[in-house]
């Protein structure tokens, strides 16, 4: 087939039947999809699961990870955070005109990977051409199950006496794609992953898990300050304590943004009762991208501060933290 | 009132009057021109200009000050 | 006294009398607030933040002419991202991009040249502001326009000058007593441009580095120095007493000192600097940006700038003014003193 996308290839003649056989079924040869019918009829529990997100970065491609891996772990994290076992997904792509053929291969390869690392299906799919500059935008649904029955993890459940566990260095993602954008060469790689392995596992374990949030946009200034608010109760954290690379120490430094308030694609907050926390961290670090977790605080009742972010500095002072405001931009001044 | 960094040149392109300078892994291309800077230099940066060369001297007995804390 | 415990301890326990210690800088408003150091200090120990964020004291009329350039069909202004969100008198640049402005973000000034030689027919203007930091950077740019030959280049610049607004803060009402100088402002000055307003004041002031340990030791050394016309510098690794003459002389070359409006405190003669006659074909108009619409007219930042009033005195401090809808620019910088106080209460 030809070297960039077209509008013929979303006509839905015989350069998007190119398209499909040469990129996407390949890629995802699964029979659910492959029988190429209107709608994916699968398996199911008594509850499920939904969740949906879009993904518009750019570059497609960056250090460490595509569009393609992002948007199952996305996805997948979303769903493995409120306890559910992810089963199914289904991608719609938008292509821009003028996109390269191998680069929507790598994309949709990477993904089709990522799936099978995630443990998902990819069970429906669309695409659709527009005109452009050849851009790529992917929209997915997830849905997982919960064999084992319900699970009741949930923003609000964090409660005095937690330990707040983060599964692992903040701001990799972010920092990578705003390089790229900046035009800055860097080392960083972005940190995208399937949570999968360190979820399950410390569902397994038995440990009372009361809350898990993936730290994506906003960071985790804003991930801790949403919880605070929807357990009504104070969140204490030490700066010291929170995994930060040096080289994205650095690099917050140089475009004066706060690690705290950049975003991740594959590290997740969890809150577990203060006396498994020992336990729940040596999960997570003996699983796959978990290596760095490490307890950076406890949650507290305290009446005055109700609802209140509180970070104790390495030099032994106190701030309030809120969410994000504005849009983290780069900054000289 | 203005974001400036420390870091290290790596190497110089005199033709484009730019240096690669290293932020621990990351690494910006500066102008120069407005400092006598060579390979190897700690430099500050602002703005994508080498603003300053940094003494190494003090910059030594600034980062053992700051180490201070820490070792305690 | 070197050692950091006890400068913390030293700071927490004085009790003299009281003292009122303004940063300049807009960069130290963000490291003490980052680092907590508030709750570290006495409650004899104040700390005010003044006017040292240069979009802060931008006025709307620089804003306006921005915009106004950036909706010209064949023009695009580029700027660092600190502006795009800063009030004009009716909108922002980002607003206006909604309506066709055409405005490009980059990280260095000197990256408009690759821009504009890869659109030779469009034109490219950058939004030159900043403090004598920034300055050199404008000239070096100039330098190399000039000498490369680009002819699609020009700058809209709002260059300001520290020490004559610095005199217009020991005179005023805020009751100030010691000062932070700012360390990026004197590696290009050296410590040297303070040393007037000290003497006659009979303040100290500190040239000030920017993590949490060189504010602590800032602020340990003006409160030990209070009452004493001097210059101490605390950031020798970067600042000396001249400067970096090599820098001072490219921004004379292309430079001349003109007076400057300032948002919040008006015109200050003498405070501001404006590319010289000879080079005005890259000036895209630059002088006479002076006129200051509030967006909002109960909004107090012009009080806050000079150290008159804390953010939280304002009637529209955290109420319709927060970073999410900044009524004026101390709002809207994350170095401004009303988005810093707001991010940390």
């Amino acid at each position: 087939m030809s070297d960039v996308i077209t509008m013929a290839h979303g006509s839905g003649g015989s350069a998007t039947g190119e398209l499909i056989d040469e990129i996407f079924a390949p890629a995802f040869a699964n029979e659910t999809l492959l029988a190429m019918e209107d709608s994916a009829v699968v398996d199911g529990s008594q509850k499920i699961a939904m969740t949906t997100d879009s993904f518009v970065v750019t570059p497609l491609i960056f250090n460490g990870g595509d569009i393609g891996r992002l948007c199952v772990c996305g996805t997948v994290n979303d769903l493995l955070m409120r306890g559910a076992v992810p089963k199914y997904i289904t991608c719609g792509f938008i292509l821009e005109e003028g996109l390269e053929t191998g680069t929507l291969k790598k994309c949709v390869e990477s993904l089709a990977r990522t799936a099978k690392e995630a443990g998902v299906c990819v069970v429906a799919g669309d695409t659709k051409v527009v005109e452009g500059h050849g851009g790529m935008y992917i929209n997915t649904a997830g849905v997982g199950l919960f064999p084992d029955g319900d699970r009741n993890i949930s923003a609000g459940n964090s409660a005095a006496g937690d330990a707040i566990i983060v599964s692992g260095t903040m701001g990799d993602h972010h920092a990578t794609i705003m390089a790229h954008r900046l035009e800055i060469d860097t080392d960083i790689q972005s940190d995208n992953a399937p949570l999968t392995e360190m979820t399950s596992k410390l569902l397994a374990s038995g440990i009372p898990v009361h809350t898990m949030r993936d730290i994506t946009r906003g960071g985790l200034g804003t991930v801790l300050k949403e919880l605070a608010e929807s357990s009504a109760s104070v969140f204490y954290i030490d700066e010291e304590m929170i995994p930060i690379s040096p080289a994205v120490r650095e690099f917050a430094r140089l475009t004066g943004i706060d690690p705290v308030y950049m975003g991740n694609e594959g590290k997740m907050v969890v809150t577990v009762p203060g006396e498994y926390a020992d336990k729940a961290v040596e999960i997570i670090r003996g699983s796959r991208y978990g290596e760095n977790a490490a307890v950076i605080g406890e949650v507290k009742k305290e009446e005055i501060r109700t609802g209140k972010l509180i970070m104790r500095t390495k030099l032994g002072g106190e701030r309030s933290l809120d969410i994000l405001r504005g849009e983290g931009l780069p900054r000289i001044c | 009132m203005c974001v400036a960094n420390t870091g290290k040149i790596l190497s110089i392109d005199s033709e484009k009057n730019t240096a690669s300078v290293d932020f621990r892994g990351s690494r910006v291309n500066a102008r120069m021109g407005l400092a006598d800077v060579k390979v190897g230099d700690r430099v500050l940066v602002h703005a994508g200009c080498i603003l300053q060369k940094v003494s190494d001297e003090q910059y030594e007995e600034w980062t053992a000050l700051a180490k201070e804390l820490e070792a305690d | 006294m070197n050692d950091l415990k006890n400068i913390i301890r030293y700071l927490k326990e004085y009790d003299g009398e009281d003292i009122r210690i303004m940063e300049i800088c807009g960069s130290h408003t963000g490291a003490i607030a980052k680092n907590g150091i508030e709750a570290m200090l006495s409650k004899k120990i104040h700390l005010i933040s003044g006017p040292g964020c240069p979009v802060c004291v931008t006025p709307s009329a620089y804003i306006d002419k921005l915009i106004e350039l950036s909706l010209e069909s064949d023009t695009t202004v580029v700027t660092f991202g600190d502006l795009l969100r800063v009030p004009g008198s009716r909108e922002s640049l980002r607003e206006a991009q909604g309506r066709g402005a055409r405005v490009k973000m980059v990280y260095s000034p000197m990256d408009i040249i690759g821009i504009a030689e890869a659109a030779p027919d469009q034109k490219f203007v950058f939004a030159a502001i900043g403090f004598e930091t920034t300055t050199p950077v404008y000239a070096l740019l100039l330098d190399t326009l000039i000498r490369e030959k680009v002819e699609n280049v020009r700058l809209l610049t709002a260059l300001k000058t520290m020490p004559e607004v610095v005199e217009i803060l020991c005179l005023g009402g805020a009751k100030i007593d010691a000062f932070i100088a700012p360390g990026h402002v004197c590696v290009v000055t050296g410590s040297r441009i303070f040393e007037p307003a000290a003497q006659k004041y009979k303040m100290p002031f500190v040239v000030s580095g920017f993590e949490g340990e060189d504010l602590l030791r800032t602020i340990y050394l003006l409160v030990e120095n209070k009452g004493e016309g001097k210059v101490i510098n605390n950031y020798p690794s970067v600042v000396s007493y001249e400067g970096n003459e090599t820098a001072q002389a490219l921004v004379n070359k292309y430079f001349i000192k003109s007076d400057a409006s300032w948002r919040g405190i008006g015109n200050v003669a003498g405070s501001g600097l404006l590319i010289k006659p000879e080079f005005s074909k890259y000036d895209a108009g630059s002088s006479g940006l002076e006129y200051d619409e509030k967006k909002n007219k109960a909004c107090s930042c012009d009080k806050v700038i000079m150290g008159l009033i804390s953010p939280e005195e304002c009637p529209l401090f955290g109420k319709v003014c927060n970073p999410g809808n900044p009524q004026g620019a101390c709002m809207v910088s994350p170095e401004g003193s009303c988005n810093t106080r707001f991010c940390i209460r």
